[in-house]
């Protein structure tokens, strides 16, 4: 079909237009009383702000990555001690709430070691948080890999390591990839909570700008526009990806 | 004896090949354990109990030697089992490069000398599921042969294939054995084991009924269990 871009594009246009629309025709009539240029006066604390979510958001997700595969790995262990251990920190990491961990990790474990960088803390604590996640989508996707591709590999003379790097990994990767990538934007959101321990990441700039300049939505509607322009390319990118990798029809 | 758990899928599967058997045909029933003793002649799988002897030689039971041992034999199944991120030439390059140490260039000219003898020349950098049945199984056997393997053994190559490409798939393993390559075959393709099979292994209820030279099997059947079996698939031939 030559014209489906051009007529997703159109469509794409249209309902835009349609949501905008939508949108402004309910702010017009609570009749809110605009005042964007005493928003405009911080928004360098905004940029800031959104500079520190995407630095914490990129080392939460590196974080989150090598610990959700550590615990995958782990969690398929043939030791039963580590299997369990593994299983048991999935559950409660997954199981409890973010807000308690962060606390706890923070104000008790952190402070415990000695370490004060909030930052530094916070890419941890959130990078384990979402790991625990990520470690049941990298394992559904390397169980998902039938016991046929695993004879074949064998057959072909593999050893149990060159199974993973040259025959599981690279499948489970491409099965992995949707899952992963809305833990990720998971993530990005989820970083707002980080303000508990004292970091003013974005939407805790939002909030001190909002209390002392007696505004919200000047405040609510760029900062839902700031976490967006990060979240859908990612959803883009990875719906891109998925079409590299659809090697399976 | 090989046993999945409490099962015994192979007991009392003891035979010898003669001396001179190069194509060696595993025939019986479905469920009969054609494809678990061809697993454990190839050691792909390890018998709980009694031996494989290779040229008077025991099969290592260690991990470590099993492995070493199953790198000598080549393998090819019934659903053909490429991996299907890889192209049909990666299929048969990866493993050369990976374990058995060949550089890049040899395994690249290894790979397409040999798809290109199989009737793959135009299909090098396809992926599995771009190609036809046939074409995945005629992969599967240059992947299978790519390292030079002692024993090329194959587990009902055809049975999922139509009758066209089933032909394509014999004629390739009639050229190998006519070449000299030694074989192992699981199949109920009975009139092919007739043609290019030495040796005849029938096996029924995971023992085995009878094992002879293939003209004896197939004109003067000593069990009744493989004269059924016989009677049983000419009936539509
Ligand atoms: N992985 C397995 N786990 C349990 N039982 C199995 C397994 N593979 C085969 N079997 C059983 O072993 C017997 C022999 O199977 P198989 O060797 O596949 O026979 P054939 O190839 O002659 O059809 C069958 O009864 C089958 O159900
Ligand atoms: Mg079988």
């Amino acid at each position: 079909m030559p014209n489906s871009l051009t007529r997703r594009l159109i469509w794409t246009f249209v309902l835009i237009a349609g949501a905008s629309l939508l949108l402004y025709a309910t702010f017009a009539s609570v009749h809110y009383p605009w005042n964007w240029s005493n928003a405009w006066s911080y928004r360098f604390q905004f940029l800031w702000g959104w500079g520190t979510t995407l630095a914490i958001s990129l080392g939460a997700s590196i974080v989150s990555i090598l610990v959700g595969f550590g615990l995958m790995v782990g969690r398929r262990s043939p030791t039963t001690p580590l299997r369990l251990f593994c299983h048991g920190t999935v559950e409660l990491l997954r199981g409890s709430p973010l807000l308690v961990q962060l606390l706890l990790g923070y104000y008790i474990l952190a402070n415990r070691l000695n370490i004060n960088d909030p930052i530094l803390v916070g890419m941890i604590l959130l990078g384990f948080f979402e790991g625990a996640y990520l470690a049941e989508i990298f394992r559904g996707a390397v169980e998902s890999i039938g016991a046929s591709q695993r004879e074949a590999a064998k057959a072909v003379g593999f050893n149990k390591v060159q199974m993973y790097r040259h025959v599981i990994i690279p499948q489970a990767i491409r099965r992995a990839l949707p899952g992963t990538t809305g833990q990720l934007v998971s993530l990005i959101k989820d970083s707002s909570l980080l303000s508990v321990i004292g970091i003013e990441e974005l939407v805790q700039k939002v909030r001190i700008m909002n209390s002392s300049s007696y505004t919200a939505l000047e405040g609510y509607l760029p900062l839902a526009a700031a976490y967006l322009i990060v979240t859908l390319p990612l959803s883009w990118y990875a719906s891109r990806l998925e079409r590299r990798f659809a090697f399976e029809t | 004896m090989k046993r999945y758990g409490e099962f015994n899928a192979l007991n009392g599967a003891s035979f010898q090949t003669g001396e001179d058997a190069r194509v060696v045909a595993l025939l019986g029933p479905s469920g009969g354990g054609k494809s678990t003793l061809l697993r454990v002649l190839g050691g792909l799988l390890v018998p709980e109990e009694g031996s494989v002897l290779v040229n008077g030689v025991a099969l290592p039971k260690d991990p470590e030697g099993a492995l070493e041992a199953l790198r000598q034999n080549g393998f090819v199944f019934q659903g053909y089992n490429l991996f299907p991120h890889l192209t049909a030439l990666q299929n048969v390059t990866l493993p050369l490069m990976v374990v058995h140490g060949q550089s890049e260039q040899a395994a690249q000219q290894r790979g397409q000398e040999l798809l290109t003898r199989l009737g793959l020349f135009d299909h090098l950098h396809k992926r599995p599921a771009e190609l036809s049945g046939g074409q995945q199984q005629r992969a599967a056997i240059a992947r299978a042969l790519a390292p030079k393997p002692r024993l090329l053994l194959l587990d009902e190559p055809t049975s999922a294939l139509d009758p066209v490409m089933t032909g394509e798939v014999l004629d390739v393993i009639r050229e190998l054995a006519q070449e000299g390559q030694q074989i192992v075959l699981a199949t109920h393709e009975i009139s092919f084991a007739r043609q290019v099979a030495d040796w005849v292994v029938f096996l029924a209820n995971g023992t085995v009924q009878e094992s002879s030279t293939s003209v004896k099997f197939f004109y003067d059947p000593m069990s009744s269990l493989a004269k059924e079996y016989l009677t049983a698939l000419t009936k539509y031939r």
